[in-house]
């Protein structure tokens, strides 16, 4: 037999739906190889998974909290890789926007009232991750750069700039009061007027506490779905990203566009860092923020759900699950290595399978392939 | 090499619908048909590019299932296509061993004098002189076309497929594109020709298949057929002859361009120190071998290129130099030679491209948001009006034909009330029933006082069409000729860089 990949002419629309689940299936089936191969029983690991991801008391509650950074870096990909703008920046962004909204918050400090300050901190947090984000989407724009080299440097510069603002300098993010500061270098607490609140729903186990910065994730989703389908910049915008020749044509500023893009890109990853900082973190931690690589995480879920925003956030939530699960199972008879195997086995089938939704496998018999004889 | 039954279908077209046709050795046989007829879909097929659905392909009697282009190759066709295959950077000789599998493309050491001497050879016998050791580059594009040739020559073709192959040749080298064919048919290969052009089907095939809407209408010896009965077999129905051209009696200077000049891609002058105008009323054809600068003039009058130097001035007002939202404004509509990428946005919706230029007005957007319904409606208007054939606005502009596609970009572009039209290829690829209503769109235009400049590698449609041509050559003015005592000689003369006699 032989085997040949050929590229689909057109795109059932039931494939969309039927590849997905199918490449979950193969995940659950490999991963159940790999589980009873290393001497654990699937079925009890995959109901643990499920419990410790949405139905224990309390797990769905920490799914949420893990899902929104990854809700708003996933937006922030999504808005410039329909765009065919590889930010690969969020990361970078998201630093700045936490940035951004310390400064703000500690400078409004008790006096004001909370949604002023909180308002002024996403403000403040987008504007950052924004200004951010220009800087390759300058040099792209006019001066051609490779935008995906020049946003992923720049994120190793963000993480410096995080660390010297708490290691390496009195700067005004770093606390200097307090006695545990006098021991171990640590950032400004948020005023308690800076907090975002929580929202609960249910009654049942303490019910569901929804973060704000999850609702404004889902606001900024909706935002860019009416940005790109029902305005003339959205338009501009699609034009630009399946032929820049024809929106030249057409007389569209096609720099400013790619400028904004990238801005409005980076300020969602900003807006997430403030969410992060005034839902989680209420102070500036370069160690804990570089370990979660939430802008990297963001690409991913921007892929899996194919760049539209509606569903950037339910993938946030469900990998948010995937997350929190991990570190429930890992244990004394399960090393984290095994859950980092399953996690890439999860990504590896679902992204893999994206293949399918393009391309078609045909399966022959060479006998048939090149010319066949005349029957003698 | 014989097809028999050929059915290719895609979504929501039937391009093939069992088609018959056989080629013998030793002649050169004609597949003539309009766009959308399903010339490319069949050669893509016998190229191996594509499977047909249903059907067989048969050489010398034998069936023959094609699963790439190397089967095809490995039986020995070859196709010489519209958009030459060929690597620039690369000598003539390197381009011809190029994916040639056989034992010396095999081999990791190759012997470049051995091919060089090969290519010499073959390019003597068959009066394609060239250099092996040129590089493509430096090519002039009827050379570059006799490079594809030689590469199908060295594999040893049995059958060679070209794909309208004079659109990119001057008369004279047209015929002499005709004589090396009919040299390769003496030889006994067999030679398959796809044009529309009805004249050069009569002057070099010995039978012709007529394509009509994916079927194979008819297979008639050439010399028992004429221009006028083939073209009643592709467009189904008698044409009415060309009706002369009713001189217009032209208005004010509305297009006036002085001393233009502008860098083509590789930063070198590709227009010249360009000076003409076009009053309202009047068609002036822009003649030229493609590649002589005619791309880049209408791309510096449109804005879409920077001018270096000179002044286009639109009803006396100069625009902006390389803002082509300055040309939009002075209603300057372009028909560009592009119109897979430049004229339309490929993947986006019909109703999306016919409002590519007007989607800032009141009457498609209120403040930043899009009136999708207005938008919509204007698009089935014209798909209406312009007879588009296609299921809906909705469908994505690169599922047109490229008939139906040119009728999109025109549609739009004359739904705008323009003062000027520059009118870029217009109707090539596009068939004998398309190309009459296209330029019955441009003469309405000239009618309504419109300045017309129709740039366009066919001679026959220049001289059917333009009160006065002007022909370029490496980007300058060679000549002008008036078109009603201009002959194809003395423009093809031009054309080559000779001077009017």
């Amino acid at each position: 037999m032989s085997v040949r990949i050929e590229r689909r002419l057109r795109q059932p629309r039931w494939l969309s739906v039927v590849v997905p689940l199918g490449s979950v299936a193969f995940a659950f089936v490999t991963i159940a190889i790999v589980l009873a191969a290393t001497g654990h029983n699937p079925a009890h690991t995959f109901a643990k998974l499920f419990q410790s991801a949405f139905t224990d008391s309390g797990a769905l509650s920490a799914t949420l909290v893990s899902a929104t950074p990854l809700a708003f870096t996933g937006l922030a990909a999504a808005a410039a890789f329909r765009m065919n703008l590889f930010n690969i920046g969020a990361e970078g962004q998201l630093y700045f926007g936490v940035i951004g909204a310390i400064a703000i918050a500690v400078v409004l400090g008790d006096g004001v009232a909370k949604p002023v300050t909180i308002a002024a901190m996403c403000v403040a947090g987008a504007a950052a991750g924004a200004a951010w984000a220009a800087i390759p989407g300058v040099l792209r724009a006019f001066a051609r750069t490779n935008e995906i080299i020049t946003s992923l440097m720049l994120n190793y510069v963000a993480a410096l700039v995080l660390n010297y603002l708490i290691f390496d300098s009195h700067s005004y993010w770093r606390d200097t009061t307090s006695p545990s500061a006098a021991v171990f270098p640590q950032g400004k607490a948020i005023p308690d007027a800076a907090t975002w609140p929580f929202a609960t729903i249910g009654g049942i186990a303490g019910g569901i506490a929804v973060p704000l910065g999850l609702g404004i994730a889902a606001v900024v989703g909706t935002a860019l779905w009416v940005l790109y389908k029902h305005t003339r910049f959205g338009f501009e915008l699609q034009v630009i990203a399946d032929s820049p020749r024809a929106a030249r044509y057409a007389g569209m500023r096609t720099r400013r566009k790619i400028l904004a893009v990238m801005c409005i890109s980076g300020a969602i990853a900003g807006l997430g860092g403030a969410a992060q900082v005034g839902n989680f973190d209420h102070l500036l931690d370069p160690r804990s923020l570089q370990q979660q690589l939430f802008g990297y995480s963001g690409i991913v879920v921007a892929a899996l759900a194919r760049y539209n925003p509606f569903a950037v956030v339910v993938i946030a939530v469900l990998l948010g699950g995937l997350k929190n699960a991990g570190f429930a199972l890992q244990g004394v008879d399960f090393p984290s290595g095994l859950v980092g195997v399953m996690q890439g086995i999860f990504l590896f089938s679902v992204l893999g399978g994206e293949i399918l939704v393009r391309y078609r496998v045909r399966l022959f018999r060479p006998g048939r392939v090149s010319r066949t004889e005349p029957a003698a | 090499m014989a097809c028999r039954g050929i059915t290719k279908r895609f979504p929501g077209v039937l391009a093939n619908d069992r088609v018959d046709f056989d080629a013998i050795e030793g002649e050169v046989h004609a597949l003539l048909g309009e766009n959308g007829a399903g010339k490319s879909t069949l050669s893509n097929i016998l190229t191996g590019l594509y499977r047909a659905d249903e059907g067989e392909l048969e050489i010398h009697g034998q069936p023959v299932a094609f699963h790439s282009p190397r089967d095809a190759l490995d039986a020995g066709i070859c196709m010489v296509h519209q958009h030459f295959r060929l690597v620039e950077p690369f000598t003539v000789a390197e381009n011809v061993i190029l994916g040639d599998h056989r034992d010396v493309g095999r081999s990791f050491r190759i012997d470049p004098r051995a091919i060089e001497r090969r290519v010499a050879e073959l390019g003597q016998r068959y009066g394609l002189a060239i250099d092996p050791r040129a590089r493509i580059w430096q090519l002039s594009v009827g050379e570059q076309q006799r490079v594809e040739i030689l590469k199908a020559l060295y594999r040893e073709a049995r059958v060679l497929i070209l794909d309208e192959p004079t659109a990119v040749l001057t008369p004279q080298e047209a015929s002499e594109l005709f004589v090396t064919l009919r040299a390769m048919a003496a030889e006994g290969r067999t030679v398959i020709f796809i044009s529309h052009k009805l004249h050069e089907v009569m002057a070099v095939a010995d039978r012709v298949t007529v394509l009509r809407r994916g079927c194979s209408i008819a297979t008639v010896p050439v010399g028992e057929t004429s221009s006028r009965a083939l073209a009643a077999l592709m467009v189904g129905r008698e044409l009415e002859g060309s009706k002369p051209h009713q001189r217009q009696t032209v208005g004010d200077v509305v297009l006036s361009v002085e001393g233009l000049w502008a860098d083509g891609d590789r930063g070198v002058a590709a227009v010249k120190d360009v000076s003409l105008e076009v009053r309202g009323g009047e068609i002036v054809g822009i003649a030229g071998v493609a590649g002589n600068g005619q791309r880049e003039l209408a791309e510096t009058i449109t804005g879409l290129r920077s001018a270096s130097d000179g002044v286009v001035r639109v009803d006396g007002v100069a625009l902006r130099n390389g803002d082509p939202r300055a040309a939009i404004h002075a209603r300057v509509a372009h028909i560009p030679e592009d119109r897979l990428h430049t004229g339309v946005a490929p993947s986006l919706s019909i109703a999306s491209n016919v409002v590519l230029k007007s989607y800032r007005e009141d009457a498609h957007s209120r403040g930043p948001m899009l009136r999708l319904r207005a938008i919509g409606d204007r698009a089935t208007r014209l798909i209406k009006q312009f007879d588009v054939h296609t299921s809906g606005p909705h469908v994505p502009a690169r599922q047109l034909s490229g008939g139906n596609l040119q009728k999109v970009v025109i549609g739009r572009e004359f739904m705008g009330t323009p003062r000027v039209v520059i009118a870029a290829a217009p109707t090539r690829g596009l068939d004998v029933g398309a190309i009459e209503s296209v330029h019955a769109y441009l003469r309405d235009a000239s009618e309504l006082n419109v300045a017309v400049l129709l740039i366009s590698e066919d001679l026959d449609e220049i001289l059917a069409l333009a009160d006065r041509i002007v022909v370029l050559y490496e980007g300058h003015i060679a000549g002008e000729v008036d078109a009603d005592v201009a002959t194809v000689e003395e423009i093809g003369l031009l054309m080559a860089g000779g001077h009017a006699g």
